[in-house]
């Protein structure tokens, strides 16, 4: 399969699960949160095409697109978020928590900013036993606020640790403009000033995501380079939380969002294909994903037992 | 049979140092634990031995590296870190109850993140506001954490040992002033598990259940206490979460009275929970009556009189166990002895 194929395909896939996310919502299947990512596949692609399978991931409650693009199962994830026992998380995690230890998908928090740290601890754990592997870390500008984010920076460029941080800059933490949250706009250039080499990419592209990507963990995997900060402007299409659309609520325009949809990295890849190869694509994928919501339809619920299990780990 | 006697300090140095022997996974870090003061002692010669991959200082950044040893963790590290201050584990709240103690439950069991925090105690020599706090009911206070607050050599070594090996987050609450006390420490490795109170002392009148340093006070308020014919048996809870309610219940089944003594403020403290888990086990089968000590409800104060009036001594323990024993206000408050004294430490730290 082609580069163009792959990340068609998985760009397709992302936008597809999310839009029957969206379509079944009103129904109350899914009685929890979900934070779609539609706008924003083409980063978790892009940069998911830079890694190995037995590279780790760490993203935010935004990360249907990781967790999809990073190799998830993608019935436990949907089973997941009806809640059921056959869920990634046997139910017990929801949207905001996706897990798939066996694709290195390494679970999303609903706390901004606290799984930066988890990323630099796991690339410290890699190091200190010389794997060739390199930990991603997918966070939201609204994370750039937070205190922990310079601190975890900070020790990964101290300790060289191999570590691709990855802004999505989709300029907006909920319904507030990063304009209102940050005196200076320039997200990596803080990550420059901290000694980590960084880079912006202004539209999204999955080939120049994931060619950057690429060079950066490959010199970074089982050696001394150190981290890299990549900043990747994208564009959240929907509201905060939720299936629909928010633009009446003011806090911003139609206008704004428009030229991202316009350049709609999905359409834009699936330009790129021959025809036939892309019918081929979608056709798959729109059977896997029929499945995988029947299979979290017809997956039973946690047993009431399962409330108490899981609180520890115990010993075998 | 000959017994090693060692130092509280020599009991978590050797724990640690005996697991990283055993354990390459295991870890070491924390603000200095690599300077020459090596956290009173604690850190000594781990640098030196297991180099500085293992073991190393760190910035001060308590809530990126409590997030650190989770996601070393996740990799299948045993990080151990180390806090100078328990105050500096607010610092950390987030990581530790947002995700340390809920990662195993809220990923349906697909991970877990067998970290240990220690953290330290101060007390005398005007520790003060934020030196001086006993903050664990806070952890108590949240499932998935496990909470020890050993008050000897002995345990020290057992607990942070068994702690290192348990695959969940564990706090470790030490006690400054504990750490000169001296006592048995075998010296091959052994683990003093989770969920097991010690009796040290028996006797029929009144139990007092004393926390971290406060169970050191209560040692001495037995002593008073026997000195006017009133029979205390001592509690050592050991570990506070997962707590041995049912040992300190059968102790308190048997006097029928009850004083905890807390290293920390009583109200929604540890003292408020064991108080009242023993009363709901016993409820209907022994009329019991209970008193709780613990830091008076103000902001610990560096000045040496009000200082010694912030927390219970051993003289006020005995006076409230005597009177609790009595049922009345006795007015009694036992002369100071000098073989009940603690041993401060002075500054200037």
């Amino acid at each position: 399969m082609s580069e163009a194929a792959r990340i068609y395909r998985q760009l397709y896939r992302i936008r597809r699960v999310e839009e029957e996310v969206a379509r079944v919502y009103p129904t109350d299947v899914i009685k929890s949160p979900v934070h779609l990512s539609i706008g924003q596949e083409s980063v978790s692609v892009g940069l998911c095409e830079a890694l190995r399978p037995e590279d780790a991931a760490f993203g935010t409650y935004r990360s249907h697109a990781l967790y999809l693009a990073k190799g998830g199962n993608l019935r436990a994830m949907i089973a997941e978020l009806y809640g059921k026992a056959t869920g990634c998380a046997k139910g017990k995690g929801g949207s905001m928590h996706l897990v798939d230890v066996a694709a290195g998908m390494f679970g999303a928090s609903a706390v901004v900013g606290t799984t930066i740290p988890h990323a630099v601890g796991y690339a410290y754990a890699v190091k200190l036993r010389r794997e060739p592997r390199v930990v991603l870390c997918v966070f939201g500008d609204g994370a750039t606020d937070e205190g922990v984010f310079y601190e975890s920076l900070n020790f990964a460029a101290l300790k060289r640790l191999p570590v691709l941080f990855a802004c999505e800059n989709n300029r907006y933490a909920i319904h507030t403009h990063q304009r209102l949250r940050q005196h200076l706009p320039e997200i990596c250039a803080r990550a420059a000033a901290l000694g980590i080499p960084s880079e912006r990419i202004e539209d999204a592209d999955p080939f120049a995501i994931a060619a950057r990507a690429r060079a950066a963990a490959d010199a970074m995997r089982g050696g001394d380079a150190g981290p890299f900060f990549l900043e990747c402007m994208t564009y959240r299409w929907k509201e905060h939380v939720g299936p629909g659309e928010d633009y009446a609520l003011g806090y911003r325009e139609r206008s704004e969002a428009e030229p991202w949809i316009h350049g709609d990295q999905v359409a834009k890849v699936a330009a790129q294909l021959p025809p036939d190869e892309r019918a081929r694509i979608e056709e798959a994928v729109e059977a896997e994903i029929a499945d995988a919501f029947a299979f979290a339809e017809k997956s039973p619920f946690p047993d009431d037992a399962e409330l108490w299990t899981d609180v520890f780990r115990e010993a075998p | 049979m000959s017994e090693r006697d060692g130092s509280y300090v020599d009991g978590l140095r050797e724990a640690v140092l005996q697991e990283m022997e055993r354990d390459p996974s295991v870890v070491c870090f924390g603000l200095d634990v690599d300077d020459p003061k090596a956290i009173q002692g604690t850190t000594r010669g781990l640098v030196e031995k297991f180099g500085q991959g293992r073991v190393f200082g760190t910035p001060l950044a308590e809530d990126a590296m409590t997030g650190v040893a989770i996601g070393m963790a996740l990799a299948g590290l045993r990080p151990v870190h180390v806090h100078i201050r328990m105050d500096f584990l607010l610092l950390a709240m987030n990581q530790l109850v947002n995700i340390a103690a809920k990662s195993s439950y809220m990923y349906g069991g697909s991970v877990s993140v067998p970290i240990v925090v220690r953290s330290m105690i101060g007390k005398s020599w005007g520790q003060g506001a934020q030196h001086s706090q006993g903050l664990y009911s806070y952890f108590m206070h949240v499932p998935g954490l496990k909470v020890a607050a050993p008050t000897n050599p002995h345990d020290a070594k057992g607990c942070m040992i068994a702690a290192i090996r348990d695959d969940n987050p564990v706090m470790m609450v030490e006690h400054r002033l504990l750490y000169p006390h001296r006592g048995p420490l075998p010296e091959a490795p052994y683990e003093v598990r989770p969920g097991r109170a010690r009796v040290l002392a028996q006797g029929g009148d009144v139990t007092l259940v004393g926390i971290s340093h406060a169970l050191a006070e209560c040692l001495r308020a037995q002593r008073h206490l026997a000195d006017v014919g009133v029979a205390a048996e001592v509690i050592d809870p050991i570990w506070l979460a997962p707590l041995d309610v049912d040992g300190i219940a059968a102790s308190v089944a048997k006097t029928g009275r009850l004083v905890v003594v807390d290293n920390g403020w009583t109200t929604c403290g540890a003292s408020a929970e064991i108080a009242s888990a023993v009363l709901e086990k016993l409820q209907g089968q022994r009329d019991v009556r209970v008193r709780r000590l613990g830091f008076a409800n103000t902001t610990c104060p560096p000045t040496p009189g009000l200082e010694a009036l912030f927390y219970p001594s051993a003289r006020t323990i005995a006076a409230a166990a005597r009177d609790l024993v009595e049922g009345r206000a006795t007015g009694w408050l036992p002369a100071e002895r000098a073989d009940a004294v603690e041993i401060e430490f002075r500054g200037p730290f």
